[in-house]
């Protein structure tokens, strides 16, 4: 009786772990500046016992923190070393390499003393609003030219602020006070998480985390073992491409699932990119773990254990640059990765796995400012926006919705207050979700201007313009996106390009891929997407770029 | 009837249950009766009968009926309301569609967002743009407004939604567009910028959608309700309960029935609140647990914590994001699927999990015997010893023991290796554990420690749950106040006649316009008294509000303001009080940041009639200890085993008397569970007191 009273102890300390980094998670919240973090749920939160394996994760917008910050835990201890950690320390680096893969990132560590005890530690990423350089974009030939880099170093030692770094800092970065405050914020966070660890300690008699962390992990391995067994073995391929910076860029994968494991290798993929498109691992390896969780384990949740069993290789290529490869815009790349995965899963659960989608978010970073001459303001302004999600076997996808991101978009509302543009639309694209017995999920289209007397400038982070979204299983391709104004002049779907006063910027974002034969859909779902005006009924223009033709995609093509 | 004394009835119509609740020369009388769903409002005059034969008192005697009902929210949740069309901003057709393009389950690749509440054909554009300063950036479209009347016209809607970009700075165009539809379409039109001027278009424009969806049949209901009335002799006038706990007319309510979203658990905060004013606690945590769910709030200084906007019809285990967003101002609760009917279950961890589906009333708990075969946590409450099979709800329902057991031990027990009690500990474990991280959470948000507050418990389940729940959460002290079964009834006796009015307007502190601040404050002052002089001529009490933030955030929190005309020089009072109310919730202000801009988002006004307070009592601590010849054996949690408990019967304690843990004290309705780190104390109202071993001395 004891041993299980003690289990269902531990379980409910699990359940208090989980909801400590809840609260970990929801400071950064509702405190960051960045419009990233605070609209868009861009960070993560987790903690970690001393050895540094993850015994629990918030489960926030991003899955490309997932277990990136889980190995940015382990350099961190090595490079500050135990005899130099002390209580009210926070470590910091923006190490794309070390920390979530562009220099955006922020991560921070703090360890959690229990008296002279070293129990855990407690780690939290965000995306700041700058880090100076070239501002965030693809134009840097390599990460010197993207900003400042931070080193694994202590922002705070024994609670005293590093006040050197926090001036470099605020020399190099465009909007010191944001940048600053959400380094405050950030360390706040790790704060919160230690102060409530220790009071559950205190009330539940806990001296360390080890019980408790076998507990999890122990769990945690027994159920994954049982997903991944049920799991047809073998090895399956996939590749796709992408548009890439000036040229496309094609990505491959092998997927091998095991005895207790499921490895994936990235050979095959294109090389390194000289524009700032190329993605570190530690970024391809969170959106690989995180389309194989989706499919083995969606209701398992992320700690050391259950993503140990999924193994990521790659030779150096996109997929793994290494320093000094610019990456500022790693997740364009990054988001096609689940897309990727899961097509080489789709061969082995054949009915199963969604088609592709728009994966990449369509980011865009303007710069807005008085028309030549003119008085008026500047702003910078960022906006997120997704395209259609692929369609799932059953069900049509989901109309601009993030995938594999998860975060959020702003209000319309909210981010014309903040600097002299106007969002003319941002509604449904009409007839972009690939057709399938399950219809694509629709993109959409946005026309941006500045205000009267203002221009702006726009850092175009958009790709699936030349490469639609694949259908599955029949289903045909979505339709891809477009970039131009409103007179009709084409723009480029990465850089910074300039948009005159008086002129639109017209964004049509990629719709989903169908899933299943156009002839299997059945005739009640047609007829309402004709009264919805989900599809128009009109014939369909015909489309550009290489990828153009809507031939469907199914598995045997890529064998 | 005496003007000093004025008859007041509340009655409050829930899932289940519609309560009736009356305060007569200082006595309390109540009835319960079934809701009926196809005439709500003979549910309530039946319970209004038995309360006035109760005190003895005719239909005329009542000076005031208070009503709250969840009618409006079960027509959302189940999409009954009026084919409503939305007229919106050429350009926004999809803004309730694309909500906030985010998935809430971030692992479920099949998740399904809920419907739109007017699907897309029936959402109409027209040009005409306001900018982001209330600026006119394109002249509206008047003809190709009228062509959309009569389009609507055609269509035979039932209601018209309007809902324009940044209406809440400028207005004029979405009146406009009312005063043009109104001229061709006889039915209820709703603007955004009059029923939630907040900014951000998602939340705005659904919350005006859900207006209009629910206007019809509410209305409808309110009138057949008030001829009934009249019928029968009352000749009183009816005042609706609200979201933010104050009454309004029932002619409001009819114009705005989103703002009765949520009217009967915010009656339920009042009635702790009220318990809290007799007590004379600054903090309290109110802790209302039913069948399906659990709800928390904080009240402090006697008010309940009221927020901006909320969420209904969550369609995803109560997830987040899975709902429908109402921006209107609400009595803060959080609530979780955490109700004496919710299902327990073994995850793939081999966890046990409880929640949010659940057993409902048919087939209820497996206990109840009538089909119901997986385990509630009634259920686990029953094998632990906590409820008496015999006494359940006064007799009401027998209790089987043998069927607890099965269910358990073959959805729980048998797949975990565990023992039937073993697991019935684990389900009550898990359950408690849910509700103190929600609240812990929920207080966390508000800036609070959970654990400075005294807990006030009410409804079905909470006194089994409530010393365990203080445990976990380090709360010393906990009421149980008399009548918890229908508190949300006796709640609506004690509220104000109260509204408040906000309006989003950005205000930067570095070129703070003192006379815009007070035209705004002013403009609010005289929407939110007139809602209060529909009711009363008595003395109001005014609170003022700024939503601040540093720029650049996008959170911002209360900052409350003196009620006085402003001057430019206020602009550094007005910044000392947002770093300490920063400081307040997350810590530190951040120093040492050269002009970092602070700015007001949104200014609220709350204006309400001075309720005469209650008697005030002091807590006694209790000297004489209870006599207890009965025992059971009861499993302990903090323990982890049975021991042998007192079983108390509520109704023999006076005043003072003290019971120790553990214990079981018994009524009609319910039990409350006295574990063994507290005592229970009967104070002179006919409240518990639960109260930590150690403090007693």
């Amino acid at each position: 009786m004891t041993d299980t009273i003690d289990d269902i102890r531990l379980q409910v300390m699990w359940n208090r772990l989980i909801s400590v980094v809840e609260e970990q998670a929801m400071t950064l919240l509702r405190t960051a500046f960045s419009t990233s973090v605070r609209e868009a749920g861009d960070l993560s939160a987790g903690v970690f016992d001393p050895e540094g394996r993850m015994l629990a994760q918030a489960v926030t917008g991003t899955p490309g923190h997932v277990n990136t910050m889980a190995e940015a835990v382990l350099h961190f201890i090595e490079e500050i070393g135990r005899d130099d950690m002390f209580a009210g320390d926070t470590y910091v680096t923006n190490d794309p390499w070390k920390g979530t893969g562009h220099l955006h990132d922020i991560t921070m560590v703090s360890p959690s003393f229990k008296g002279d005890r070293l129990v855990g530690f407690f780690a939290c990423t965000a995306h700041v609003v700058d880090v100076g350089g070239r501002g965030f974009g693809a134009d840097g030939k390599s990460v010197y030219e993207e900003g400042i880099q931070i080193p694994i170093m202590k922002f705070a030692e024994r609670g005293a602020v590093n006040r050197d770094l926090v001036r470099i800092l605020r020399q190099n970065v465009r909007e010191p006070n944001q940048v600053v405050g959400d380094f405050y914020s950030l360390s706040a966070c790790n704060e919160v998480g230690h102060r409530r660890l220790i009071d559950m300690m205190e009330e539940t008699g806990l001296q360390s985390l080890d019980a408790l962390g076998e507990f999890i992990f122990s769990r945690t391995r027994r159920a994954m073992q049982e997903r991944i067994a049920a799991l047809p073995r073998g090895a399956w391929e996939n590749d796709m491409v992408t548009d890439g910076y000036d040229t496309p860029v094609r990505l491959a994968t092998r997927v091998e699932i095991g005895e207790g494991r499921i490895h994936v290798d990235m050979d095959g993929s294109a090389p390194v990119s000289g524009w700032g498109i190329n993605v570190p691992i530690i970024y391809t390896k969170a959106y690989a773990c995180y389309a194989l969780k989706c499919v083995v384990a969606p209701d398992i949740p992320n700690n050391w254990a259950s993503l140990e069993m999924f193994t990521i290789s790659s030779p150096v290529n996109i997929l793994n640059a290494e320093r000094p490869a610019p990456v500022s815009l790693r997740h364009v790349i990054g988001h096609m990765v689940p897309d990727l995965v899961l097509g080489a899963l789709a061969k082995a659960l054949p009915g199963q796995i969604l088609a592709e989608g728009a994966a990449a978010l369509w980011n865009i970073h303007i710069s807005a400012r008085p028309a030549n001459g003119a008085e008026g303001r500047r702003a910078e302004i960022l906006m997120f926006n997704s395209g259609g999600m692929g369609a799932r076997p059953g069900l049509d996808g989901l109309s601009a919705t993030a995938f594999p991101s998860g975060v959020m978009t702003m209000p319309i509302e909210a981010t014309e207050q903040t600097g002299p543009i106007v969002v003319w639309r941002k509604e449904l694209r009409p007839d972009s979700g690939g057709d399938g017995q399950y219809r694509g999920g629709l993109g959409q289209v946005i026309e941006i201007a500045a205000l009267p007397g203002h221009a702006f400038d726009f850092s175009a982070m958009f790709d699936r313009v030349n490469h639609a979204a694949r259908g599955r299983d029949g289903g045909e391709s979505g339709a891809p996106g477009v970039v131009a104004l409103d007179d009709g002049t084409r723009m480029r779907p990465k850089g910074w390009q300039h948009v005159p006063a008086g002129r639109r910027l017209v964004l049509h974002l990629p719709g989903g891929g169908g899933f299943g034969p156009p002839d299997r859909r059945d005739p009640a779902a047609r007829a309402e997407d004709l009264r919805r005006g989900y599809v128009s009924g009109a014939p369909r223009p015909p489309q550009s770029g290489p990828d153009a033709a809507r031939t469907p995609h199914t598995p045997q093509e890529t064998p | 009837m005496s003007a000093a004394d004025p008859i007041r009835l509340g009655a409050d119509i829930g899932g289940t249950f519609t309560d009736v609740a009356l305060e007569y020369r200082g006595k309390m009388f109540s009835a319960k009766v079934l809701t009926d769903y196809a005439a709500p409002e003979q549910a309530i005059l039946d319970g209004i009968e038995v309360v006035l034969g109760q005190a003895g008192l005719t239909p005329a005697d009542l000076d005031l009926v208070i009503h709250g009902t969840t009618l409006a929210t079960n027509a959302l949740i189940e999409r009954r309301g009026a084919r409503t069309a939305l007229v919106t901003t050429d350009g926004f057709r999809d803004v309730i569609e694309m909500r906030t393009e985010n998935r809430f389950a971030q692992y479920d690749l099949n998740m399904k967002l809920p419907a739109p509440l007017i699907p897309r054909e029936d959402r109409f554009t027209v040009k005409g743009r306001i900018g982001a300063q209330g600026q006119v950036l394109e002249a509206l479209d008047e003809a190709a407004l009228e062509e959309v009347a009569e389009r609507i016209a055609a269509g035979g809607f039932g209601a018209v939604a309007i809902g324009f970009i940044h209406s809440y700075m400028n207005p004029a165009h979405e009146a406009r567009a009312r005063e043009i539809i109104a001229s061709r379409v006889d039915v209820p039109i709703s603007i955004s910028a009059e029923v939630s001027p907040q900014m951000r278009e998602f939340e705005r424009f659904n919350t005006v959608c859900a207006n209009a969806y629910v206007r019809p049949r509410m209305a409808d209901y309110l009138a057949r309700l008030q001829v009934r009335l009249g019928k029968m002799g009352a000749r009183c006038p009816v005042f609706m309960i609200h979201s933010g706990g104050g009454l309004i007319s029932v002619e409001t309510a009819a114009e705005f029935p989103v703002r009765l979203i949520e009217s009967g658990p915010a009656g339920g905060a009042i009635f702790a609140a009220d318990v809290a004013r007799r007590f004379g606690l600054q903090n309290v945590v109110s802790y209302d647990m039913g069948g399906t769910t659990a709800k928390i709030c904080l009240i402090e200084g006697f008010t309940p914590k009221t927020a901006r906007s909320f969420e209904v019809a969550r369609t995803y285990r109560f997830a987040k994001g899975s709902g429908m967003p109402i921006s209107i101002p609400v009595i803060e609760m959080i609530e979780i699927g955490a109700g004496g009917g919710s299902l327990a279950w073994v995850d793939a961890m081999g966890r046990i999990q409880t929640g949010p589906e659940s057993a409902g009333s048919e087939p209820g708990p497996a206990c109840y015997q009538r089909g119901g075969t997986r385990p509630a946590i009634t259920d686990a409450d029953l094998l632990l010893g906590k409820l008496d099979p015999d006494n359940f709800a006064g007799g009401a329902i027998r209790l089987s023991t043998a069927d607890a057991d099965k269910a358990i031990r073959a959805e729980v027990g048998d797949r975990l290796g565990l023992d039937a009690t073993a697991a019935a500990f684990g389900i009550c474990e898990v359950v408690d554990e849910n509700m103190a991280n929600a609240a812990r959470v929920h207080a966390v948000e508000n800036g609070k420690d959970i654990a400075q507050n005294v807990m006030v418990a009410f409804g079905g389940a909470a006194p089994l749950h409530a010393a365990r729940l203080c445990e976990k959460l380090g709360i010393r002290e906990c009421l149980i106040p008399a009548g918890a079964g229908v508190g949300s009834a006796i709640g609506f006796l004690k509220a104000p006649f109260g509204y408040e009015a906000l309006a989003s307007n950005l205000v930067r502190l570095s070129s703070f316009d003192a006379d815009q601040v007070n035209a705004v404050i002013a403009g609010l002052r005289g929407i939110a008294e007139g809602f209060v002089r529909a009711g009363t001529e008595g003395e109001i009490r005014r609170e003022i509000t700024a939503f601040m933030r540093y720029a650049g955030q996008g959170w911002e929190i209360p900052v409350p303001l003196p009620d006085r005309p402003f001057a430019a020089e206020d602009a550094a009072g007005l910044k000392e009080a947002f770093r300490d109310a920063y400081a307040r919730f997350f810590g530190r202000a951040i120093d040492g940041l050269d002009g970092l801009e602070i700015e007001i988002v949104t200014i609220s006004v709350r204006a309400e009639d001075i309720r005469p307070a209650p008697a005030r009592v002091a807590l006694t601590r209790g000297d004489s200890l209870a006599e207890a010849p009965v025992t059971r054996a009861v499993f302990d949690p903090s323990a982890g085993c049975a021991q042998a408990s007192a079983i108390v019967e509520r109704a023999a304690l006076t005043p003072g008397v003290r019971v120790s843990g553990p214990a079981v004290i018994v009524e009609d309705e319910t039990s409350t569970v006295v574990t063994a780190p507290f005592d229970a104390v009967m104070q002179c109202d006919g409240s518990l007191l639960l109260i930590r071993k150690e403090t007693t001395q």
